[in-house]
């Protein structure tokens, strides 16, 4: 026990005799053992696909053509920058991603906000709110292309009638904002629990100690709350983005890309050009954009939250 | 603001957070936050009214589903739902059920032994392998998903659920690893140094302190794995076909071929939602826990 806790406090300082050393060794192994499993699954399933992936942007491979296969370099590269599509997928994906993660994030934290007191119902309301997160997407994707915003039956079009708007055909006029807002409406429970989370981790004597000095509700939440809630709104993003980014199901499901391709993200217009195009090697250039693109991105941000880990580690 | 600080006791309606029940904070009982109470309700109500829809909607006849101006009284009816299952759903529900239970089952076993080598008794470079595995999540499934095609040809195992398994395994490990790390993260070290004064191996001391004190997160956990796995559809409308095919493959095949069945179409959909909409009800407190990953340690 004695020489355990003595190597694991040596260690990193370079152990002197070869005893030590194997001591170390085996210590070291054994603290990663129960890491390998995982790790190496990981590796496994997803860097080998990715290397291929890499591989397969090199080469001009179109499965619909009979020349077969050949090596290209980077021409697959060149080709997408100069589509016009697969920019327009790339700005509908940012719109996409950027709309909705901010939207649900507005959204969730005032549902939040209003759940974080008691009242009458309460576990009620969360419950309701919690719903349309744990909808299957597919499901969400059906019931509002066509319950909600059908032009002549859609409960939607419908309400807005009431004021006197409308209908609107929601999906071929406005298929963006349709995908958002099916997007938002899933995405903000997800939101809100998160920052509920963090409203009720708050500890309970500085809001007191707030309210003392005369603060009140907004100042508070402005100045007390709202930097507490920090951590939780970066989290929220960064994994509200990565989830959204990839959005495929409403995509497919409510406007197909449509019309024509004004409302196709990153996935769909890869899935079309892989798996309806038959362009394999331009299917994978657009990937290798997308998987730098998007670690860039997010290396960024997660930089920025593991920061806050490492203080308080 | 003054009565918070002279009330302690609950609000009447405090009841649903069970231990966890906070004094009230802001002015419950007054008439500002009665009006606050009925904006809350009223918003709540206005968010699930698509939900509330869809399951009207399932109740209805055809004609009555697709009316204009739409229908909001008429007589139930479970002919929808019996249409659906006599459509051979079971399968699509089996496999479902496969792809779901094995794939978060095999997280779980990889995840707890990893968070603990990420936590307990970290590794060198922790925040490196942290860092690994959540940029395979920023990895787009559709920059993969061409390999992996060929790799399960090549294999023999296209439109087969266990290629599934192993994909939606992958699929939700990261997030695992993460979420399971900052629970451990959450048990003290006092007890950790108990059981290694008592002589307790690794598995001994994973299996009878560290694994109760962390039951939860491993629930909510499981829970957030449950949820994307049966929900998942871009492997499954890629990789299956007739054998392997799972629950949204199913509903997307009912809302392509059979033309606009509104009511069926509900009915279809409520089916394929309602056991992750069952368990993320049943499991709320764990849901909030797991999302939260263990207060963002």
């Amino acid at each position: 026990m004695s020489t355990e806790t003595a190597v694991r406090r040596g260690e990193g300082a370079g152990p002197a005799s070869p005893e030590a050393r194997r001591a170390a060794r085996r210590e070291g192994w054994s603290r990663r053992l129960p890491l390998l499993p995982a790790l190496i699954f990981t590796i496994i399933v997803t860097q080998i696909p990715f290397a291929m992936t890499i591989w397969y942007s090199l080469r001009s491979w179109n499965l619909l053509r009979p020349d077969g296969e050949t090596f290209v370099w980077f021409q697959n590269f060149v080709d997408i920058f100069a589509d016009s599509t697969f920019r327009g997928a790339a700005v509908n994906s940012i719109l996409i991603t950027l709309g909705c993660v901010f939207a649900s994030l507005i959204l969730g934290t005032l549902f939040a906000i209003l759940l974080d007191r008691e009242f009458l119902g309460r576990g009620i309301v969360r419950t309701l709110l919690i719903t349309p997160f744990l909808i299957m997407p597919a499901a969400t994707s059906m019931l509002w292309s066509v319950s909600m915003l059908n032009p002549s039956f859609g409960l939607l079009n419908w309400v807005i009638g009431l004021v006197g708007i409308g209908p609107i055909d929601f999906t071929s006029q406005l298929p963006l904002f349709s995908v958002i807002m099916a997007l938002v409406w899933q995405w903000t429970p997800f939101m809100m629990l998160l920052i509920l989370a963090g409203l009720q981790a708050q500890p309970k004597d500085v809001l007191e100690a707030a309210s003392l000095d005369g603060a009140g509700w907004g100042k508070t939440f402005l100045f007390v709350t709202l930097p507490q809630l920090r951590r939780y709104i970066e989290l929220a993003v960064l994994l509200g983005a990565i989830y959204v980014v990839n959005t495929f199901d409403q995509i497919y499901l409510m406007t197909a890309g449509g019309p024509g391709t004004a409302s196709a993200n990153l996935p769909f217009y890869i899935y079309q050009r892989a798996f309806l195009g038959f362009d394999v090697g331009q299917a994978a250039a657009m990937g290798v954009v997308t998987v730098i693109a998007t670690i860039i991105i997010a290396t960024f941000a997660l930089r920025l939250i593991f920061r806050s880990f490492d203080v308080k580690d | 603001m003054a009565t918070t600080l002279t009330s302690p006791t609950p609000a009447p309606g405090a009841a649903g957070e069970g231990p966890a029940a906070r004094a009230p904070r802001r002015r419950t009982g007054s008439a500002g936050g009665r009006l606050l109470t009925i904006l809350t309700w009223l918003l709540a109500l206005v968010f699930f009214a698509p939900v509330l829809w869809m399951v009207t909607t399932s109740f209805k006849q055809e004609n009555a589903a697709a009316s204009t101006p739409p229908t909001f009284v008429f007589e139930p009816t479970l002919q929808q739902y019996a249409d659906v299952l006599a459509q051979n759903a079971g399968p699509y529900f089996a496999n479902s059920l496969i792809a779901t239970g094995v794939s978060t089952l095999l997280v779980i076993a990889l995840a707890v032994p990893a968070a603990y080598a990420l936590s307990i008794r970290p590794v060198q470079k922790t925040s490196d392998v942290l860092f690994f595995f959540i940029s395979t999540k920023m990895l787009p499934v559709v920059a993969v998903i061409m390999p992996i095609y060929v790799i399960s040809g090549r294999l023999h195992v296209l439109d087969n659920v266990w290629t599934l398994v192993v994909l939606y395994t992958s699929m939700n490990l990261p997030i695992a690893v993460w979420m399971m790390r900052s629970f451990f993260q959450e048990v003290p070290s006092e007890v950790l140094e108990a059981a290694q004064m008592d002589g307790a191996g690794l598995m001994k001391t994973l299996r009878s302190v560290l694994i109760p004190m962390v039951a939860p997160g491993i629930a909510a956990t499981a829970l957030i794995c449950v949820i994307f796995s049966w929900n998942e559809f871009f492997f499954a409308l890629n990789l299956t076909a007739a054998k392997a095919a799972t629950v949204p493959v199913f509903l997307m095949g009912t809302m392509t071929s059979e033309g606009l069945f509104l009511a069926k179409l509900s009915a279809a959909s409520v089916l394929a939602s309602l056991p992750v909409v069952l368990a993320g009800w049943a499991a709320q407190k764990q849901l909030v826990r797991g999302l939260s990953m263990g207060a963002v340690k």
